[in-house]
């Protein structure tokens, strides 16, 4: 943990109207370890860190990125906020209200506003319910509706995904993975959330199918308003899809800030290494072939000081000691970095 | 290795005491007062509480408890309330008989079953394996008695091979494996047809592996390839159910000891039941668990033998 | 194609899977397919028609004792013969089938109940508590089935409720280990996280949806162990802790012939016959739907 949080806070976004209202999502500090214990007679305690300290804020109608290889803990983040899994530290707020807190009653209301979309459209369906009664289910458990009502509710929910009304009636085998997914989609709108976290939404999906199901999103969020936390390894969905965009590593935000400035201009060694690895469209503006050091070090045995020193070009003696501070970027709203280049 | 068999023996432990503790649970707890139990509904008051005070009935349950299990612990598993002798002694007696029935059975099974499995599989889907899976459902199907009784009317009575009566001299080893082959044979019916069944697929299931393949195109002969490579991998699950048949082998030779009218452990619980000697099937139900739990720890230790990832692990 | 792409054409780039039928229509259709299955279910269906209609079909009264007409052979008029006491085989024979399959159904639903739901829910929870419960049922499992039945039905006395209790009590564990497999997989799948997210109950996602998809594997493993509970209830009736006479129970009327078995053998075969039919139709019944829901069984 920081000592000054505020100064780590990824805030504000591209929009200064924006930057003055409340955020809808706060998080703070965020922390999940696992602890497994191996081997006979003398068993070895191993702490995977797999979130080691997140912070960050979304906006209301915002599409939030968080970026990262896999391993850097983006999907337990996320997890981890929805109470999904139960963080180890952290302040996770909804519109000022407490969501590790809450138990029983209020926090079945607070699930309410966040939903989540699953990278692998073909687990997240239970293979034995129909798609009516799945997305019928939800309405029935919040009290939203029942019956006919829920049933008209749920067809115009397809149709706003794409999907026939007949699908009501039929099995998660009977659809392409494609066709999956939207139904997950309109499952999560049921509860009329107000934030949708997508988990790799689309990293499973055949690359013809993408593209289809990244512009219903998208036109989902302008049409219902919604704000985004859009978890993905992927710069150039992030590019095109996100506000803004935090990057990962070994369960830190190492760089935030407008995707825009982000992507165009890392200023953090290792997103600028993300960035030359993705590939650009324009064969006149590709750098030169990205220097990619080594491997992703274990989240159980991260290295002391910057957790990205061990593979990093740039690396001054500084880097194997000390954690880097907080650092913000030039500029109103550009986010910011935590590294020694910059301190 | 060391550390494994010694893992694997300090394991058998917590299982002893949660058997034994099992035991009490049904001995004791479920059928509310032995006493009435034993006496039957009409029996007096006075009767009965005499009763409780000279089984320790009256006394709480921790401490009965308590006394139950160091007892058994200390291999003191009471005396018979119908003739007053220690109930290990009358075991020990006609225990021979019942080790004889239930090894001879085991090899039975074994040595029938894997062959004959490692057969079927070789053939597979012609008419050897065919008919050794339809056999061997059958086999599976037959309860011990019903097995012991068709063999006592075919071979006993019909064609006088064997003797009617089971009763061996311990110490003729003729006259005492004569009078073992009948029982034997069906008390390891339904373990031979389960373990053909497992040898078959296991068999199949590991001569598909990679390995197997990467062995035969390195041109290792086939005939090695069956019994080396394949039968080792197989001899992992057959282990198991070895090991687990076992136990059954004991239960059922209750049943094979009232057919066959031979002295053992069978015969001794029904002579129990019927004059309802609740000392004596206390004591053997905690004989039993012993047995069970020494057979389980046999077992898990051949596996570390035969499988070296469960020593890894 | 399904009903659904044939309507509606398919969205671009979208092509929907050929429907795969859900895996219990998958067994039965392939079960029925195989004719080791079939036969063992005409078996049972025999079986169970006997008892059912035994009122009827049943030439004489089972408990009708003819003394005249005590240790007849098979054949004449009465088809399978007369015990000792003139009793005739047939009529008790369907009468018996009453009690085998009363007695195996209801302890093996009883066990399927219990043990799946402690299976169910003790995977659901995981972590020490799973632990502990499967080491019970480890130790519940290791215990021979008869002599578990046995020493309960000795301690309880041998009524028809306290056989059914002991036979459940050897099959609870199988189930709970059967129940608790798949359970273990399914909570890890996205859909239970999502039900989680939708703000359901514990008991909401376990009943709702992981029981739907526990319990094809339960009912198999359920026909399996149907046909142990019909050998165990037979050898407790054999042993003499069935249910009490005159009811007719074929462990009984097994265990009656075997002592005439040198005047009147087929007292003694008859009943056995109807035991080895019963188990090995439920056998075959239980070895083809096994093989049909095992993946790993089904190129076999």
């Amino acid at each position: 943990m920081s000592g000054a949080p505020d100064d780590r806070r990824a805030d504000g976004s591209g929009d200064l109207d924006r930057s003055r209202q409340q955020p809808v999502l706060e998080v703070e500090g965020l922390r999940k370890h696992f602890v497994t214990r191996k081997g006979f007679p003398k068993p070895r305690t191993v702490t995977v860190r797999a979130v080691e300290d997140v912070s960050f804020r979304i906006h209301e109608g915002e599409a939030f990125g968080l970026v990262g290889e896999s391993g850097c803990g983006k999907s337990t983040a996320a997890r981890a906020l929805l109470r999904l899994i139960e963080p180890d530290a952290g302040r996770v707020t909804w519109r000022g209200e407490d969501v590790i807190a809450a138990r029983g009653e209020h926090l079945k209301t607070l699930r309410r506003r966040m939903q989540i979309v699953f990278q692998d459209p073909y687990s997240s369906l239970d293979p034995r319910q129909s798609v009516g009664s799945a997305l019928v289910e939800p309405m029935r458990v919040h009290g939203i509706a029942e019956g006919k009502e829920a049933r008209r509710r749920a067809a115009a929910l397809l149709e706003e995904v794409g999907l026939p009304p007949a699908a009501l009636d039929r099995f998660p085998h009977e659809f392409s993975g494609g066709q999956r997914q939207r139904i997950g989609i309109a499952r999560a709108l049921t509860v009329e959330p107000e934030l949708i976290v997508a988990d790799e939404p689309v990293s499973a999906l055949d690359v013809s199918v993408q593209a289809q199901v990244l512009l219903l999103l998208k036109e989902l969020r302008q049409r219902r308003g919604l704000a985004f936390l859009f978890v993905s390894h992927d710069l150039s969905v992030i590019r095109w899809f996100c506000d803004r965009v935090a990057v990962m590593y070994l369960g830190r935000i190492v760089e935030e800030g407008p995707s825009s400035r982000v992507l165009a201009d890392p200023m953090h060694p290792y997103a600028r290494m993300l960035r030359d690895a993705s590939p650009v469209p324009d064969p006149s503006r590709r750098a030169a072939l990205p220097r990619i050091l080594g491997e992703i070090p274990s989240a159980a045995n991260p290295p002391p000081g910057c957790p990205f020193h061990p593979r990093c070009a740039q690396a001054m003696p500084a880097c194997a000691t000390t954690l880097p501070r907080w650092t913000s970027a030039p500029g109103e709203g550009q986010g910011g970095v935590a590294c020694h280049l910059h301190g | 290795m060391i550390w494994f068999f010694a893992r694997r023996l300090l394991a058998a432990v917590p299982t002893l005491l949660a058997v034994l503790t099992l035991v009490f649970v049904i001995v004791r707890i479920v059928p509310g007062d032995p006493a009435l139990v034993i006496l039957g509904d009409q029996a007096t008051p006075e009767a009965a509480a005499a009763l409780r005070e000279r089984l320790g009935l009256d006394r709480p349950l921790w401490t009965q408890y308590f006394d139950f299990i160091t007892s058994a612990l200390r291999g003191d598993f009471g005396t018979s309330m119908v003739t007053g002798r220690p109930i290990l002694d009358e075991v020990a007696a006609v225990l021979p008989h019942t080790v004889d029935l239930t090894v001879a059975s085991m090899l039975f099974g074994t040595l029938v079953g894997v062959p004959v499995g490692i057969w079927a599989a070789l053939h597979r889907n012609r008419a050897i394996d065919v008919a050794a899976r339809i056999l061997s459902l059958l086999g599976l199907s037959f309860p011990v008695f019903v097995s012991g009784i068709f063999a006592l009317l075919l071979f006993s009575l019909h064609w006088r091979l064997f003797p009617v009566i089971g009763a061996a001299d311990l110490d003729d080893p003729v006259d005492r494996l004569h009078k073992l082959v009948l029982p034997t044979v069906s008390l390891g019916l339904i373990m031979a047809a389960y373990i053909t069944r497992v040898t078959r697929s296991a068999m199949l299931a590991s001569l598909s592996e990679d390995y197997i393949r990467t062995a035969r195109a390195k041109g290792v002969p086939w005939r090695r390839v069956v019994w080396v490579h394949g039968l080792r991998n197989a001899s992992i699950p057959i282990v198991t159910v070895v090991g687990l048949y076992v136990g059954i082998l004991i239960g059922n030779s209750v049943l094979t000891e009232i057919v066959f009218n031979r002295p053992g452990l069978g015969k001794i619980i029904v002579g129990a039941l019927n004059q309802r000697d609740y000392t004596m099937l206390q004591g053997l139900m905690v004989i039993y668990c012993f047995l069970i739990v020494v057979v389980n720890a046999i077992t898990d230790l051949l596996y570390g033998v035969l499988d070296p990832r469960v020593q890894a692990a | 194609m399904s009903a659904l792409s044939e309507r509606t054409p398919p969205l671009p780039g979208e092509f929907a899977a050929p429907p795969p039928p859900s895996a219990w229509k998958r067994a039965l259709g392939k079960a029925r397919s195989n004719p080791t299955t079939l036969v063992g279910a005409l078996i049972c269906l025999a079986i169970v028609a006997g008892a059912v209609l035994a009122p009827w079909i049943s030439p004489f009264d089972p408990a009708d004792q003819n003394i005249i007409d005590r240790l007849q052979p098979p054949g004449g008029d009465y088809l399978l013969g007369t015990d000792q006491f003139g009793r005739d085989i047939l009529s008790r024979l369907l009468w018996g089938a009453q009690i085998s399959l009363s007695v195996s159904l209801s302890a093996i639903f009883a066990a399927m109940l219990i043990g799946g739901t402690i299976g169910m829910v003790s995977g659901y929870i995981g972590g020490r508590f799973d632990l502990l419960v499967m080491q019970v049922m480890d130790v519940l499992l290791s215990f021979p089935s008869l002599i578990l039945g046995l020493m309960v039905v000795a301690l309880l006395g041998p009524e028809l409720v306290n056989l059914i209790v002991a036979i459940a009590l050897t099959a609870i564990a199988p189930f709970a280990r059967i129940a608790r497999a798949p359970t273990l997989a399914l909570k890890e799948r996205a859909f239970v996280e999502a039900g989680r997210a939708l703000g359901y109950s514990h008991t909401r996602i376990l009943f709702r949806h992981i029981l739907p998809n526990i319990t094809s594997e339960v009912m198999v493993m359920g026909t399996l162990w149907l046909a142990t509970a019909v050998r165990v209830e037979a050898s407790l009736s054999f042993i003499g802790l069935g249910v009490k006479p005159p009811t007719p129970t074929w462990g009984g009327m097994t265990r009656d012939g075997f002592e005439n078995i040198l005047d009147a053998p087929w007292l003694a075969v008859f009943p056995g016959i109807a035991i080895l039919l019963l188990v090995l139709g439920l056998n075959m019944v239980g070895d083809g739907l096994r093989d049909a829901t095992d993946p790993k069984l089904r190129n076999e």
